[in-house]
């Protein structure tokens, strides 16, 4: 099973999520996270891991908060995402750490 | 009929449409906001000033007959005149001139692209003191835009209706063009979106010939996008060409398509004509289908330099009517097009505002207000060497179609598929990172292609491949 964006590469490093993340940041655009024990096809709507980072000034704390996420959810499938609130809308997207099968 | 005839006060004849007071020229004239503005690449007569050549195509396109009439008198020419403001030499071209013409809002019906055209690029092309006339750009006022649709979807709309972020989208026309049997034609879609692709398309003369009625096609087609959908867990599409002979025939192709769970249609918007356009643009906002636009026809129209419409302005109008994609140029790809020109096309086609630059053809400000973007398409002669530079080019909001370079992969459409997929995420993936596409792009991929064998293979295949045809369409204002 793929999960859009980033799924036909090898599963990232830490270092490379985190390259993801700064390039969200860079660009102005606001990180999330999301997590589903349950993705596919129809399913649009992933948890909220808290609400979007608004508040987070760098890749770190994001990474930080991703860590936590999967301490707390470790069957499920985690997500990192940008949000552009001039464009209003998501502008990135992707899974960041999938369950072992 | 009385007696007193003459001297009513009614001057007839034949009068230069450069006359002062007839409003047709009128230099130093500041156009409005609320008027379309029109850039006219006019080719005179031997013999015919600049001056009455430009006045006649305002007075053509706008208001003027060749000879005065009487009833000139009951109405008011300054309300209803189209008006040559400016009038611009053009470097290395000493027998044309750029004329700039505004026309009054009045002049337009709301909504109607036909009646826009039926206007600006009617009876004025075949006027015989012209020798040839190109309409370069056309600036259509905010006022305006908001009486029509627009594309029924937008980019923002179709990427959460796919939940796709971050990326170019991914697809591939099938081939051969004609002559499958409605079941292998469904395979051949089936193994192309299993493999990675977003998308395939119909081609463009596809309808519903005898070899592959449209219900056979839609029903095996849509069961290769659902099967290929369950296996990836991903959202895809076929375009279904909905193009037909008549109205109601396009409508129901399209109930049928959307019936069955299409995700998106396709029509040929050119050769169906704007109106018919229009109506299914409706159509598609109305359903949650999204419409992609084919360009057949428009060479027809715009690769003449001297004569026609330039592609910039059949890609607004595509806009302004509403699709939420279209075909643009590849620039790395086998097709012709001014490179600039065509980025400066992607920039009309997504962007809110579009500053005029000279330098990519655009000789208007063209504010969008609300009316959403739309993808530009790169489809053509483009094979998985290309991605970085086209992912450079071109940047997320676009379609980049690999046909040829999907389907001829040597283990096939699925592999094909993947090979580009791949392609596709490390070009992404290594921008993200800061790194340079132009520069490292054969870098980049190749470190893809050893986590890849599909890549590896097609990267060994289009290795020394290339289109190196001079551009037809210089730039040149």
């Amino acid at each position: 099973m793929y999960t859009e964006t980033f799924s036909y590469l090898p599963p990232f490093s830490e270092k490379e999520v985190a390259a993801q993340i700064k390039y969200i940041m860079d660009n102005g655009w606001i990180p999330g996270i999301e997590y589903t024990e349950d993705p596919g096809l129809e399913n649009a709507y992933w948890f909220f891991w808290k609400l979007p980072l608004f508040d987070a000034e760098n890749a770190e704390e994001v990474m930080s908060e991703l860590k936590a996420c999967r301490e707390q959810n470790p069957k499920a499938y985690i997500k990192i995402t940008g949000y552009d609130n001039i464009r209003q809308g998501q502008v990135l997207a992707f899974v960041a750490f999938k369950p072992a099968a | 009929m009385g007696k007193n005839r003459d001297n009513v006060g009614f001057d007839a004849g034949v009068r230069d449409y450069s006359e002062s007071g007839r409003y047709y020229y009128d230099p130093g004239y500041t156009p409005k906001d609320t008027e379309v503005l029109a850039a006219f690449r006019v080719t005179p007569q031997e013999g015919v000033p600049w001056q009455e050549a430009a006045a006649a195509v305002a007075a053509e396109s706008s208001s003027g007959t060749w000879t005065t009439v009487w009833s000139d008198l009951l109405t008011n020419q300054e309300r209803y005149a189209g008006r040559t403001y400016k009038i611009e030499e053009i470097p290395g071209h000493e027998d044309q001139f750029m004329a700039y013409i505004a026309y009054p809002l009045d002049l337009f019906e709301e909504g109607s692209m036909a009646n826009l055209m039926s206007s600006i690029v009617g009876n004025v092309f075949g006027f015989k003191a012209l020798r040839a006339l190109r309409l370069e750009d056309l600036r259509i006022p905010p006022v305006l835009l908001r009486t029509f649709q627009g594309p029924p979807h937008g980019i923002q709309v179709e990427r959460d209706r796919l939940n796709k972020y971050g990326r170019p989208l991914l697809g591939a026309t099938m081939k051969p063009k004609l002559g499958l049997s409605a079941k292998n034609y469904g395979r051949v879609v089936y193994e192309a979106l299993a493999g990675g692709l977003d998308f395939t398309k119909d081609d463009e003369n596809i309808t519903s010939q005898p070899f592959m009625r449209w219900r056979d096609r839609c029903e095996f087609v849509l069961e290769g996008v659902h099967k290929a959908e369950a296996e990836t867990g991903e959202r895809k599409g076929h375009y279904l060409n909905v193009t037909a002979g008549d109205m109601e025939e396009m409508y129901k192709r399209a109930e049928l398509a959307r019936d069955l769970g299409s995700r998106i249609i396709m029509v040929d918007y050119l050769t169906v004509g704007f109106t018919a356009f229009t109506s299914l643009s409706k159509w598609a906002r109305q359903n949650g289908v999204l419409l992609h636009a084919h360009r057949a026809l428009h060479a027809v129209l715009d690769r003449q330099r001297n004569h026609g419409i330039h592609w910039r302005v059949l890609a607004k109008w595509c806009r302004v009517v509403g699709a939420d994609h279209v075909h643009n140029g590849t620039v790395v790809g086998k097709l012709e097009g001014d490179r600039q020109s065509t980025l400066g096309v992607a920039k009309l086609l997504r962007d809110d505002f579009v500053p005029a630059n000279k330098s990519e053809g655009i000789l208007f400000d063209q504010p969008w207000g609300s009316v959403p973007g739309m993808f530009p398409v790169a489809s053509g002669g483009i094979h998985v060497w290309h991605m970085p530079e086209l992912v450079h080019l071109f940047g997320d909001d676009s379609v980049l179609q690999f046909g040829g370079g999907t389907l001829g992969h040597p283990w096939g459409s699925r592999a094909g598929a993947t090979a580009n997929r791949v392609a596709l995420e490390a070009s992404v993936k290594a921008r993200n990172e800061g790194r340079d596409l132009v520069k490292e792009g054969p870098a980049i991929l190749k470190e893809a292609a050893r986590f890849s064998p599909e890549l590896q293979k097609a990267l060994e295949t289009w290795k020394d491949i290339s289109f190196e045809f001079e551009t037809v369409d210089a730039l040149d204002l």
